[in-house]
């Protein structure tokens, strides 16, 4: 990015600190919102304490003409409203950047810094001036700062004004409130600052056919729609928005409008143990049903995947990762449990596990995970992270296809079963590894017993070597079978060059503005994106054709990179690991200066064209 | 030995139920447990009380976690689908599978290691929900597919088969399941096959968590001088206090009771218990005294039987959730689904 103090018309970024708890989330959506409804592509991130009150929290806003999706790296504009986080937010200003603090109590020498502009405004004292109450006045100063920035960056204040009233449609009197403060911010800044800055905004058409909206809810109406109808969790940070949300538009949309009835059951478990127990016991029973988890939860949940994937047994559970090991740091991102949910619980498993990239795909990833763990009798684990799953992503409208009908996988109804002579669950009759089972209650000869220890193939209690040998040996046909039935990833070869990136979820963004950057330095990269465990075919394919693979993922360990190397050819010396595990979402520049560092001194050695192998 | 069936040939004379079966229809696989084990008694008490309520056997859900006990539910309702799931964690695929079908009769067999140790928890939240289901405790105080330890419901100077006493108080589901709100708390001994039956077929007709706690001596690790779980233990020290007749819907009341110690109880489908206090100072309906006299006689070394605790006013988790009478997993697509117009409506607040 160029210097800040240049004219750069919707190419920014600001930084909002406040401290939690104090209703900043309002003004800081409101912001984000008016931006996206000025037609100007824009990427939000909360960086928030796992805390209800009084700790220090921060907002990231860029506004990006481009439809960048990640963090830039930079701040351009920070507003500084925690007297504690002074030092750290002045410090990551930008250079020719702007600060923006309050400006009612004396400006602390740490906020001393040459190469930036300062923008005091007394936003307490104005709120104190014009609003009544301890409470108002503090949930109005961050409200105010909103007006603030309105002035400095031109935004249309007839948009915010829309949006409050959209917000407050119950409670008028809280729109004439907040757009006091707004117009007390602004009008202070239009008489002391020269707005517009530089920085600033200017509508575009470029969020047409878009929506800003966070995994979680885009996952939760995924659940709706693909007919789920037990809801099982334990609430833990980051997945409970997931289940707040499936519950609100189940409330919404799967209420009966006659009789009142609820065509959901949600169920608040005792532990994630239980919670995926419900869940299996649900789904054996022939609902579609779910969980929403992180990883402390997937820790819990071992054995009883294990008994899943065993007895064979849907299910469907999202992991919304977050930082661990252990409690780890809950309110921060990371893609940490890959290597837990590929092979989660004892003795031979493994788990069909999905990447979702951005909440568009989460979306439409619920509905696949039921249709896959319907199909393939296992649990599907769809593994979201705290990134994509809370933070407003601007992504395309989702798109229902009303023709769509659930894959039930192979369930013999009652007229089946009388049809044979006699019914055994294990018997793999279509040599895909997956073999057909029954519901409770549909006839006394489709009954059998689910068992998590030994069985032959007709489901009989077993210790017997060969027969027990059998059925573990037709499951790794059925992962085989998985393998063909998981989403393909996505490629992107245009580059023909003989170095890749390959990576998996919400590194997706920062990645494709990456290549861009590296394009525009001469380094043309290709990129495969995985998006599902069995890898496909085609995940084969692409690292046997590039000479040089970056995996780039958001853990210390190399958690995707050592998954690659367990489950494919490809031979460990030709991975080199691009690594962020900070609990922040990787950024753009991580990446290009990863790849730049390893490839600068290599390409002079070794120009592009001698290198062999070409993607397919 | 692996897995035997058992033959199902059944002589022409053997009576039938409403359904035309015979009791044979409601059996299982043989079981595989000791000789003399109480739990085959408990399973053929099940098979009874099922034959005589006349379950469609595919409307029997039989579910498990792991040890001696949940080897059972392999032995009866072969027609009946069965979940034998992990270690104390039955509650929950019942309250998974339960909140999927409400249509279907759910019955659990743990034991004192699976239901008071490893899965306590899940006990307990299964009770808070009045998830409707019978969950029986086959409870011997013992460990016995790890040879003898002692469980969580083994007394205090209770003497191992190898000679260890035991020195931790006990847990009693009974009271603590009626500390925890239980609607229907019964306890027996595998040993009384005429309190027992009518006590299942009550639990399988009440609407909410249906508990019966059946002692059921374990005749290889628990069954010795010392132990206060053993056959001649139990039979010397427990005390029927209420018993419970069934009355199924159809029949009338033909049992002459005298006057003031009876009490009927209509069940939820129309059947109806007859509850006959063998104590006549105890009272089945309220709880707090229930559990004082429960826990009185118990530190006399008594264990009162029968149906200790009834209560019918209770919503069943279907009742509270506000489901709808189909079960969940038969409402066609086309209900769940929104659909893509409503879906459209829906992004309206995401632009």
């Amino acid at each position: 990015m160029s210097p800040a103090n240049t004219t750069r018309v919707n190419d920014f970024t600001i930084k909002i600190a406040t401290v939690n708890g104090t209703g900043s989330a309002s003004a800081n959506s409101l912001l984000m919102k008016s931006i996206f409804r000025s037609g100007i592509p824009v990427m939000g991130k909360n960086y928030f304490p796992s805390n209800i009150q009084g700790l220090p929290t921060w907002y990231e806003i860029r506004i990006t003409r481009d439809g960048h999706v990640a963090r830039s790296g930079q701040v351009d504009i920070m507003v500084a409203m925690n007297a504690e986080t002074y030092a750290r937010d002045v410090k990551e200003i930008v250079a020719g950047g702007y600060l923006v603090y309050d400006s009612t109590w004396p400006r602390p020498a740490l906020l001393k810094r040459e190469d930036i502009t300062v923008f005091g405004v007394p936003l307490a004292r104005l709120c104190n001036e014009n609003f009544n109450g301890v409470r108002t006045r503090i949930l109005m100063k961050n409200i105010c700062y909103a007006g603030v920035l309105a002035a400095l960056l031109d935004l249309d204040l007839a948009r915010i004004r829309e949006l409050l009233a959209e917000t407050y449609a119950k409670k008028p009197q809280l729109v004439d409130s907040n757009m006091k403060a707004i117009q007390l911010g602004y009008d202070y800044a239009r008489a002391t600052f020269p707005c517009p800055l530089p920085l600033r905004v200017e509508p575009m058409t470029g969020t047409a056919g878009h929506i800003m909206i966070d995994g979680n809810t885009a996952a939760a109406l995924g659940c709706v729609y693909a007919g789920a109808t037990v809801a099982a969790w334990y609430p833990i940070t980051p997945s409970t928005s997931l289940m707040d949300a499936f519950k609100m538009f189940a409330d919404r949309m799967r209420v009966d409008r006659d009789t009142g009835a609820r065509n959901f059951a949600f169920i608040q478990a005792e532990d994630e143990l239980a919670a995926i127990g419900m869940v299996i016991g649900a789904m054996w029973n022939g609902a579609r049903a779910f969980t929403a988890t992180s990883g402390p939860g997937i820790s819990l949940m071992n054995e009883f995947l294990g008994l899943a994937y065993y007895a064979e047994v849907p299910a469907v559970i999202f992991d919304i990762q977050r930082v661990g090991p252990s409690t780890g740091m809950p309110t921060r991102t990371q893609q940490g449990d890959l290597m837990e949910c590929a092979y989660a619980s004892h003795g031979d498993t493994r788990h069909v596990c999905l990447y979702p990239a951005n909440p568009e795909e989460c979306f439409y990833m619920a509905v696949q995970a039921f249709d896959l763990a319907e199909r393939l009798q296992t649990p599907v684990l769809v593994l979201s992270d705290l990134d994509i799953g809370m933070n407003d992503w601007m992504c395309r409208d989702l798109k229902w296809d009303d023709n769509y009908r659930p894959d039930r996988g192979k369930v013999l109804g009652k007229e089946e079963i009388l049809k044979l002579e006699k019914f055994y669950r294990f018997i793999d009759k279509d040599g895909d590894g997956i073999t057909a089972r029954t519901l409770p209650g549909v006839h006394p000869k489709a009954a059998y017993f689910a068992r998590g220890s030994g069985h032959t193939q007709y489901g009989a209690y077993t210790e017997d070597a060969a027969d027990y040998q059998m059925v573990l040996d037709r499951l790794l046909k059925k992962w085989a079978t998985a393998k063909k039935l998981v989403p393909r990833a996505v490629i992107d070869a245009t580059a023909g060059a003989p170095v890749g990136l390959v990576s998996l979820g919400s590194c997706d963004g920062a990645i494709r503005e990456a290549i861009e950057v590296l394009k525009s330095r001469g380094v043309g990269v290709d990129y495969m994106r995985v998006r599902s465990f069995p890898f496909s075919e085609d995940v084969e394919r692409f690292l046997a054709a590039h000479q040089l693979l970056f995996v780039v993922e958001q853990n210390r360990d190399a958690q995707f990179r050592a998954l690659l190397t367990l489950e494919t050819a490809v031979e460990k010396s030709r991975l080199r690991s691009l690594l962020h595990y900070n609990g922040l979402p990787i950024s753009s520049a991580f990446i290009v200066e990863g790849v730049l560092a390893e490839l600068q001194p290599r390409q002079q050695l070794q120009p592009k064209g001698a290198l062999r192998g070409r993607p397919t | 030995m692996t897995f035997i069936a058992k033959p199902k040939v059944a002589h022409p004379s053997l009576p039938k139920n409403a359904l035309g079966f015979t009791r044979r229809d409601y059996e299982g696989a043989l079981s595989t447990l000791c000789a003399g084990c109480g739990h085959d008694s408990i399973t053929a008490a099940i098979v009874e009380a099922s034959w005589a309520l006349a379950v469609e056997p595919q409307n029997m859900v039989k579910l498990s976690g792991i040890g001696c006990s949940s080897k059972t539910t392999a032995y009866f309702v072969s027609g009946g689908h069965g979940f034998n799931s992990v270690h104390g964690r039955m509650p929950s695929i019942a309250m998974g599978a339960n909140a999927a079908n409400r249509a279907l009769q759910y019955i659990g067999v743990s034991g004192d290691g699976d239901t008071l140790s490893i899965g306590l928890g899940q006990f307990c939240h299964a009770i808070r929900r009045n998830l409707n289901m019978l969950y029986i405790i086959e409870n011997n105080g013992v460990y016995g597919l790890t040879k003898g330890q002692f469980s969580a419901s083994a007394d205090v100077g209770s003497k191992a088969k190898k000679g260890e006493t035991n020195f931790q108080p006990p847990i009693d589901p009974v009271l603590l399941a009626m500390t925890l709100g239980a609607s229907f708390v019964a306890r027996s001994f595998s040993g009384d096959k005429q309190q027992l039956v009518p006590l299942i077929q009550a639990g399988l007709s009440h609407q909410g968590f249906a508990l019966i706690d059946v002692l059921s001596p374990c005749v290889t690790f628990n069954d010795h001088e010392g132990s206060t779980k053993s056959y001649a233990y139990t039979r010397e020290h427990y005390e029927p206090a209420v018993h419970a007749d069934f009355v199924p819907l159809e029949r009338e009341i033909i049992a002459d009771y005298k006057e003031g110690e009876t009490l009927p109880l209509v069940m939820h489908d129309g059947s109806r218990i007859v509850l006959r206090k063998l104590d006549t100072a105890y009272d089945p309906t309220n709880r707090t005294l229930a559990a004082a006299q429960i826990h009185e006689r118990m530190k006399a070394g008594e264990y009162l039987t029968g149906l200790l605790y009834v209560e019918r006013s209770q919503n069943e988790f279907h009742q509270a959730n506000g489901t709808p009478d189909a079960p969940l997993n038969s409402l066609p697509y086309e209900v769940l689904s929104p659909g893509a117009q409503a879906l459209e409506k829906v992004l309206a607040r995401y632009r």
